[in-house]
């Protein structure tokens, strides 16, 4: 049907693209959803007064063009001479602006839990740290779960900003792709078909896990 | 022995209890009645520390509840509180919700919980429900699942705030019936309810609360049949 130059090696960078993606992805989601737990109870705990100053650095992280984040990142820590490659950069980057969204969803989670549950939790002996692991953190990611897939999902396709930092992720390789063979149709398509691919399994697993809890609810 | 003296409290202009001074002995069942805002609630939950006191004292066989070095969550173990509101934890099953404190609050081994929160939930008539998830139950029975809940710790004392009140009718006595069950067994109970006819049933002792003031306490029979405070005359001639 296609009459293409493409060739399986082509095909071959491409996979390692997609590989690049997939590893500042998961730097991203993980750093990012640690941290995001960590803001998001530090700003439940203090409430909006003393949280302010976190609440307004996470907002700057929120708001700020992720390109503009990744350029000022990567001239501030040469500036400052840290030595990161562009992979440490574009994963602390992309971590701190992952952070700063999963510290809403983590927050807007805790707070769905009913202060009488707690009441009740502690009312048994349990301790603070108790309650939140057995009582606020289950309940709260039950509640959290569809905003952290889709930030999840988001992440996967803003990581392809890291190209502007050298990084050959699977966006810059179909770029490179697309310059040599002059088929951008057809290689962007393969490429969407990719992120999709990356995509698809996320999405599902979240909607298993929804599906698996709801009948408690 | 819970002793309670000169106990005030406010929610910042409005002072809901205006010295109380109360002392409920072992094995005594103190049932408090009163209107809405007397402050009878808000004097459970001071009872285990859930609330901050402004001035005045309470303390549990001698530890003082609200002093700064008392561990509130060594001391919640020994006074169990059952909530208008039934507070399931509605991720859990029946039993693991009956379960989870006695594990983790107590440290113990999971077998031994098991056996403690099955045998609490048969006293409470939950026997067939262990493996069921709360919304699946009433509210009668998720109230008796609270209970149970808070029997699992062992408590020497049992605060019930209100326990029927958000229940239809037809489930208020299923709930009551466990509440005699456990004054019947001797369990130290403080009880703040609407029902009359049961707190004419199982106190030892009834107080009337009135604006934040205990306007009133003595046995059943004086509350009921002679009242001295005018204000317990009235709330009693309303309720009937």
């Amino acid at each position: 049907m296609f009459n293409t130059a493409l060739t399986w090696n082509d095909l071959a960078f491409l996979a390692q693209g997609a590989g690049m993606t997939l590893a500042v992805t998961a730097v991203a989601v993980t750093a990012g959803t640690l941290l995001g737990i960590l803001f998001g109870v530090i700003r439940f705990q203090l409430g909006p007064y003393w949280a302010a100053p976190l609440t307004l650095l996470l907002d700057v992280f929120r708001s700020v063009p992720l390109l503009i984040q990744l350029v000022l990142g990567s001239a501030f820590q040469s500036i400052v001479k840290l030595g990161w490659g562009a992979f440490t950069t574009s994963g602390v980057v992309l971590s701190l602006y992952t952070a700063a969204f999963c510290a809403e969803i983590v927050r807007g989670g805790i707070s769905s839990v009913p202060v009488t549950t707690r009441r009740a939790a502690r009312s048994l002996g349990m301790t603070w740290w108790q309650d939140m692991r057995y009582i606020v953190a289950p309940l709260a990611t039950r509640v959290s779960l569809p905003s952290w897939i889709g930030l999840t999902l988001g992440v996967m396709k803003d990581s392809a900003l890291v190209l502007w930092l050298g990084l050959v992720e699977l966006l810059r390789a179909s770029q490179i792709l697309v310059t040599r063979l002059q088929e951008p149709l057809f290689i962007l398509l393969i490429c969407g078909a990719i992120y999709f691919l990356l995509s698809f399994p996320v999405a599902r697993f979240g909607g298993y896990l929804e599906k698996r809890w709801s009948p408690n609810d | 022995m819970i002793e309670i003296e000169n106990v005030r409290k406010s929610f910042s202009s409005l002072e809901v209890l205006k010295g109380i001074n109360l002392t409920v002995d072992k094995g005594e069942v103190v049932t408090i009645i009163g209107g809405s805002g007397s402050g009878k609630s808000t004097l459970l939950t001071c009872i285990n520390g859930l609330e901050p006191i402004d001035s005045g004292r309470i303390r549990i066989d001698g530890t003082d509840v609200h002093a700064k070095g008392t561990d509130l969550n060594k001391l919640r173990r020994k006074v169990g509180i059952v909530f208008q509101q039934w507070n399931a934890f509605p991720h859990l099953t029946v039993l693991e919700n009956v379960m989870l404190a006695p594990r983790k609050v107590l440290g113990l081994a999971k077998d031994k919980a098991e056996e403690i929160a099955v045998k609490q939930l048969t006293h409470v008539g939950l026997a067939e429900k262990l493996k069921v998830y709360p919304n699946r139950m009433s509210g009668g029975q998720q109230q008796r699942m609270a209970i149970a809940r808070a029997l699992a710790m062992s408590p020497e004392y049992m605060l019930f705030d209100e326990v029927t009140s958000a229940l239809d009718p037809m489930l208020v006595g299923e709930v009551l019936d466990t509440l005699k069950m456990l004054a019947e067994e001797g369990m130290t109970m403080i009880c703040v309810t609407h029902e009359m006819a049961f707190a004419r049933d199982v106190s030892d002792r009834v107080a009337f609360f009135h604006q934040g003031v205990m306007a009133e306490i003595g046995t059943p029979d004086q509350i009921f049949a002679m009242p001295q405070n005018a204000e317990t005359q009235k709330f009693l001639a309303s309720v009937r």
